[in-house]
């Protein structure tokens, strides 16, 4: 099976968020920049399959700034076979174009699998996966937490509201993944010197119109600050009162 | 003339509330834009769900319904939706961000060569444009975008519309629907939970951290939320509970678990990490118990009582119960 994963670099979630001059973007001083931690189980679940079937290969690829070599590099030490940068400067926020270009990229390559993690955390969009497999013609399950591969056809377990689906799935297809579907490895030495002598490939890439164009992003209105209403045992009576003021008891 | 197009979700024959809230938005644009609301359900046996939409004010409900319908399938639902909005000259495309409307939009709107904005909390018609309102970065932040293709298509966050009601009772189309080699299916749904209410949908979330200490006491957090009656309050974890096994990931709260906004939000022994806030914020009532005055919590907690919370908690559930059982 030859699967490509989909990964994309992402503010680390301790990040606050400063809005940058142009109203539009953050600002990126100081953030740092790691790979989007969904994006790690989707990495893990590839390299199992390529495991369990001892064949077949791995390309990670992001649409994203050259400093995603970084990002791309480790997921090389952790055991991918090839890395692949789509490289822009553009902040990836719309969902259809990068969808469109990941697409079109796919369709160059040997691809019967594309992993993807659930949302990317900086977009919070949880779209592009079911948006390329709606371009590719492929089957696609999201947000799945338990896959199992028999025979070329994919059993997937999937959280709904209240609920837990089973869902089967044949090939090729696109599948994204959420925590509690495995525990990512992490590189050791022996990974990061064999990275080195991987294929990676850089090419420029272009996004296209927008689907969707930014009109502004804006800080949410700052919570008013609160009100300690004593210390201890004793204020449970206070507290009760003020909920009762407030009409949510 | 133009549509507003609905997909609502139906499950086991039964009609998903947020879908109702995606009509009230829709309407809120066809009076913008000029255009009438639609609404299409997929499924077998939809009877009852169309006729509870007929009333929800939609001007006209389309079913495509039958045994190849039965079970969720994403490529075979996208299809028949796809082609059910080019013949409704479908303007725009809502449905509410939930397990299937993530599912299934994404893949309509590939199909219909057009973007989505997905998670959206406020949407609008300005200059002849559709427009959106949607967290990001864990509603660190609020992105506002301009549709620039058509049809405008979103996913809706649920909880944030009204749900809507009180309309003449429209016309349902029947559509059979169509059989055929379906790539994905569901094949089976297994109830979780027992009945217990979703964490996004309860009034009320109680949420436990580390500060309890060891796994057991979690039970502290199950009787306060109990306390509320049947059916009110739901349970909520810190990572670093989930993290140490305590607590099923289903139960997390934040930036990398769950979303909620429930009227009243219990943050006991949670320190209030910028990721556990992310998925909380925006609860109407914060109350935070926490034994450091200096927890970062109490800055966004409406109300806080500082001190353990072995001894404020079962006090809390007493007195919740007493208020509970009197009315
Ligand atoms: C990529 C990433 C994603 C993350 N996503 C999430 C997420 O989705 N959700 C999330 O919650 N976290 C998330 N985190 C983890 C987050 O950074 C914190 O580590 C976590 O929220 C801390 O959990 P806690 O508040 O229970 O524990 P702690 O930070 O250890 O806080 C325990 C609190 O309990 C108090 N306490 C101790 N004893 C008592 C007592 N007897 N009575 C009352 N109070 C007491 C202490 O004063 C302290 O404030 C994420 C982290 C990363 C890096
Ligand atoms: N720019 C990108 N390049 C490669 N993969 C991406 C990119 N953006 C998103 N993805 C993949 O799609 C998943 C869901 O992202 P999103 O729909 O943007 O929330 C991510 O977890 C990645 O696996």
């Amino acid at each position: 099976m030859d699967i490509v994963v989909c990964i994309k670099r992402v503010p680390a979630t301790d990040t606050a968020i400063k809005i940058a001059a142009d109203g539009k973007s953050i600002d990126p001083t100081g953030v740092t920049f790691e790979l989007n931690a969904y994006d790690e189980f989707a990495l893990e679940q590839a390299l199992r399959i390529k495991e369990q079937l001892n064949a077949g290969s791995v390309t990670v690829v992001t649409i994203g700034p050259k400093e995603c070599k970084k990002q791309l590099d480790d997921a090389l030490a952790r055991g991918a076979d090839k890395a692949v940068l789509l490289s822009t400067t553009e902040w990836v926020y719309d969902g259809a174009s990068t969808a469109a270009a990941l697409a079109a990229w796919i369709k160059t390559v040997p691809c019967n699998l594309v992993l993807c993690g659930r949302q990317a955390v900086d977009s919070d969009n949880n779209q592009l996966p079911a948006n390329l497999a709606g371009r590719l013609g492929f089957a696609c399950v999201t947000e799945v937490s338990k896959l199992a591969l028999d025979n070329g056809v994919f059993t997937a377990e999937r959280d709904i509201e209240g609920a837990r689906e089973v869902v089967t799935c044949k090939t090729p297809a696109v599948v994204s993944c959420h925590k509690g579907l495995n525990e990512p490895r992490y590189a050791n030495l022996k990974g990061i010197m064999a990275a080195k002598k991987k294929p990676f490939v850089e090419q420029p890439v272009q996004l296209g119109s927008k689907a969707m164009e930014i009109v502004a992003l804006t800080l949410p209105p700052a919570r008013a600050a609160g009100k300690i209403v004593g210390t201890g045992v004793d204020a449970v009576p206070a507290l009760i009162a003020a909920l009762r003021e407030i009409k949510v008891l | 003339m133009s549509n507003i197009v609905v997909v609502a979700e139906v499950r086991g024959g039964a009609l998903k509330r947020p879908s109702l809230e995606a009509v009230t938005a829709a309407l809120q644009l066809a009076g913008q834009s000029g255009a009438k609301v639609a609404v299409i359900a997929c499924g077998a046996g939809l009877d009852a769900a169309c006729a509870e939409l007929g009333k929800s004010g939609a001007h006209k409900v389309v079913a495509i319904d039958g045994p190849a319908f039965a079970n969720y399938s994403g490529d075979a639902y996208a299809k028949a939706v796809v082609e059910q909005c080019k013949a409704l000259a479908a303007s725009a495309v809502l449905m509410a961000h939930t397990a299937m409307g993530k599912d299934l939009l994404p893949r309509v709107s590939a199909l219909l060569d057009t973007g989505i904005v997905t998670d959206v909390v406020a949407v609008g018609f300005e200059g002849g444009a559709f427009t959106a309102k949607k967290p990001v970065f864990a509603g660190k932040a609020t992105l506002a975008v301009r549709a620039a293709k058509a049809p405008f298509v979103a996913t809706l966050r649920p909880n944030n519309f009204a749900a809507a009601a009180g309309g003449a009772g429209a016309e349902t189309q029947k559509v059979a629907a169509p059989g055929g080699n379906l790539l994905s299916v569901v094949k089976e749904i297994v109830a979780s939970g027992g009945g217990k209410t979703p964490l996004q949908e309860a009034k009320v979330v109680v949420a436990g951290g580390r500060g309890l200490k060891e796994a057991q006491h979690f039970k502290m957090i199950e009787d306060l939320a109990a306390a509320f009656g049947p059916g009110v309050a739901a349970v909520g974890a810190s990572r670093a509970i989930v993290d140490a096994g305590w607590r099923p990931h289903s139960e997390q709260v934040g930036q990398t678990g769950k979303v909620v906004s429930p009227p009243l939000y219990f943050a006991i022994g949670i320190s209030g990490a910028i990721q556990h806030i992310a998925g909380m914020r925006t609860a109407r009532t914060i109350v935070a118990i926490n034994q450091d005055a200096d927890a970062p919590i109490f800055k966004i907690a409406d109300f806080g009582i500082v001190g353990d919370a072995f001894e404020v908690v079962p006090a809390l559930t007493t007195a919740i119960a007493a208020i509970v059982a009197g009315k």
